[in-house]
């Protein structure tokens, strides 16, 4: 019943052979194994990854402490205090990078989409493809260069927002890129022919349409610059105490928590404290991605 | 059953158009008049709405189009500076350098009137692993993409590549961590097997490292596991795009369902596979933190081998950042990153090419 509901989904539809070699029966069940054994084959280090991190992580995140206390006054081999200020620098340096990066991402994502032509569509599609491929270190050594060498600032969590955006920016694009494209036209006609001009068509028709979307990606690229450490660890100091100013002072996150933690406290807190906090950054990404699956489900534009 | 199956239609469909969409995209660009459809959209869009509204919808239109036009621009203008402004940081270090920037195995940066520094054993190191990871990832990925889109029943297919993307959505820290605390002394006993037994091929000689943990070998692998996810989702996107004519044609000369792969899928998505594959490579040359977790310090120059220790690129800039405060060694640090920025260019550009429109990467 369900293969013959499924058949018109699948090209390569189990025939039942008759006349089949052995030799060609044989390579056909060679290839079954070989192929079905790569999945298994990523899916070992996956569980063997999650579960380690959940076994050793796991007594930290219990406490209360560990989601409501900094680690200010803390010594290195206490096992006490929290990772709260890490996680309000992770969040506050994302949305830094958020609230710049989006916009752009979305205006130039209508660009490419409903007004790029010729020459310097294909330049800015390009370039957009080669800023996805910047490594991340590479992308906080340009705003290391730039402001901090050059300008003269000092070294803040604004800087790493700075070079998050660089790292979400191709995210956001693509993706709305993506959505922008499934709105039938339709709709644009329709808008057209009642003599509404373009750009409030797409304020006012695609880009609502494209809406929930649109906010998927944007949460799968927080999902992706949360776990960020190489910007982190060139743009910024670490602090064990709270510090909403990304403006001023070292600021913690989680990726520099876990990196100073273990280059600097080998004692049984420091390793529980690096469990702890690897496993709260993977929930929080977790929580970013589950959020882009929820409002995706709901997003699929009906034709 | 029915509802059951139905839904399992509707959500094929969609995903399959997603994955048409930008594919479609350079096509209707580059020829304008590409199929009946698309050719009275692109004819109407600009055209249409300009000369109804010209005097009340002129200025909107213009202050809009021009917003959108400049964030595209601010991408092109981002990555141009990026290169710019590491050459600008990088020259007066280079100039001021007094070992050759290419041979040189050193990178000795702390006699800011006496700087050596060159990028032979960063590059060894960076390629030696990202290479490994290729190795092992390019298969694996394959088999992976082959099995979600011709072995699994439709309604896991989604499942199982959600699974894939679960290790896209572990941060790089984590891997590094996993990869130094927990595999390298798993998989000890195979690296000391494989130099025992393998031991007069140079890449499994012993290295400038006195123990078989941290080493490339096992950095190599934490990033095989770290590109699959990408190889693996732009291969499976090529490989759902394989026209259905062409397996339907295989299927009537009885082929057998490999049989199918090799003559359809296959050829039909080498160019896609190899783009993907270089799209991990750049990501795995440009990995910083789990390469810098994994990938021991090693106090003398690297020999070739897998089980040598040392930094990449990124790996060394990112352990030296605290230190970044005079100009001229810091520039030497930038320079490094310049060599690095060029190679992931290089290699995304060339995924562009090979791919030829067919993955949005």
């Amino acid at each position: 019943m369900s293969a013959a509901l499924d058949a018109p989904e699948r090209p390569a539809v189990p025939a039942t052979f008759r006349n089949v070699s052995t030799a060609r029966k044989i390579k056909d069940r060679a290839a079954t194994v070989l192929v079905t054994l790569a999945f298994l084959i990523a899916v070992v280090p996956l569980v063997w990854l999650l579960v380690s991190v959940l076994i050793k992580g796991f007594p930290a995140i219990v406490s209360a402490d560990w989601w409501t206390r900094s680690l200010s006054g803390v010594t290195p081999d206490e096992a006490r205090g929290g990772v709260y200020h890490a996680i309000v620098g992770t969040l506050v340096q994302a949305l830094i990078a958020g609230v710049i990066a989006v916009p752009i991402g979305i205006l130039a994502a209508v660009y490419l989409v409903e007004y790029g032509r010729g020459r310097i569509a294909k330049t800015t599609s390009f370039m957009v493809d080669i800023l996805s491929g910047v490594p991340s270190i590479v992308a906080a050594l340009f705003v290391f260069a730039l402001f901090v060498s050059i300008g003269g600032f000092e070294q803040s969590g604004f800087l790493v927002g700075l070079s998050l955006v660089l790292l979400m920016l191709p995210v956001v694009i693509r993706n709305t890129e993506e959505m922008l494209r499934l709105v039938p036209d339709e709709l644009r006609e329709a808008s057209y022919a009642l003599g509404i001009p373009k750009w409030k068509t797409i304020l006012r028709i695609v880009l609502p349409t494209a809406l929930s979307g649109t906010v998927t990606g944007v949460m799968l690229a927080f999902a992706r610059v949360m776990g960020e450490t190489a910007p982190v660890l060139v743009l910024v100091g670490y602090a064990r105490a709270i510090n909403f100013n990304p403006f001023d002072g070292n600021q913690a996150s989680l990726p520099l928590l876990i990196y100073t933690e273990l280059s600097t406290n080998p004692s049984a807190a420091g390793q529980l404290r690096i469990w702890g906090g690897a496993l709260t950054l993977i929930l929080i990404v977790m929580l970013f991605q589950l959020a882009a699956s929820l409002i995706s489900r709901y997003s699929a534009i009906s034709k | 059953m029915t509802p059951d199956g139905d839904e399992a239609d509707a959500n094929t469909v969609s995903e399959r158009t997603t994955q048409r969409a930008p594919s479609d995209d350079p096509e209707t660009r580059d020829r304008p008049s590409g199929s009946a459809t698309m050719s009275t959209v692109t004819d109407t869009q600009p055209s249409a709405p300009k000369p109804a509204r010209t005097t009340s919808g002129g200025s909107g239109e213009q202050v809009f189009r021009g917003l959108t036009t400049g964030s595209g621009l601010v991408v092109v203008a981002a990555v141009a500076l990026i290169g710019l402004f590491l050459v600008v940081q990088a020259v007066p270090s280079l100039l001021a350098n007094n070992a050759n920037f290419l041979t040189s195995p050193d990178f000795n940066t702390t006699d800011a009137s006496n700087l050596r520094f060159g990028i032979r054993d960063l590059l060894v190191v960076t390629l030696l692993s990202s290479f490994m990871a290729l190795v092992i990832a390019m298969p694996i990925g394959m088999g992976i993409a082959l099995f979600l889109t011709q072995y699994t029943p439709a309604r896991l297919a989604r499942p199982f590549s959600y699974v894939i993307g679960l290790l896209a959505a572990v941060p790089s820290i984590v891997f590094g961590l996993w990869g130094i605390l927990v595999l390298a002394p798993a998989i000890e006993p195979v690296a000391a097997f494989l130099q025992t037994y393998l031991g007069w091929f140079f890449l499994f000689a012993p290295g400038n490292l006195p123990v078989l943990t941290g080493t490339i070998f096992t950095g190599g692998i934490v990033l095989a596991i770290m590109i699959l996810p990408i190889v693996t989702a732009t291969t499976r996107e090529v490989f759902a795009q394989t026209p259905r004519f062409q397996i339907e044609a295989a299927q009537a000369l009885g082929a057998t369902r490999w049989e199918v792969i090799r003559m359809a899928v296959l050829p039909y998505g080498r160019s896609g596979f190899i783009a993907a594959s270089m799209l991990g490579l750049g990501r795995a040359l440009g990995e910083t933190i789990a390469v810098l977790l994994v990938i021991r310090a090693a106090t003398s120059p690297s020999t070739g081998s897998l089980f040598d220790g040392g930094y990449t690129f990124a790996s060394l800039i990112a352990s030296a950042a605290s230190e970044f405060s005079q100009p001229l060694p810091t520039g030497a640090y930038i320079s490094a990153g310049l060599v690095l920025f060029v190679l992931t260019f290089v290699v995304n550009a060339m995924a562009r090419v090979v791919a030829g429109g067919k993955v949005n990467g």
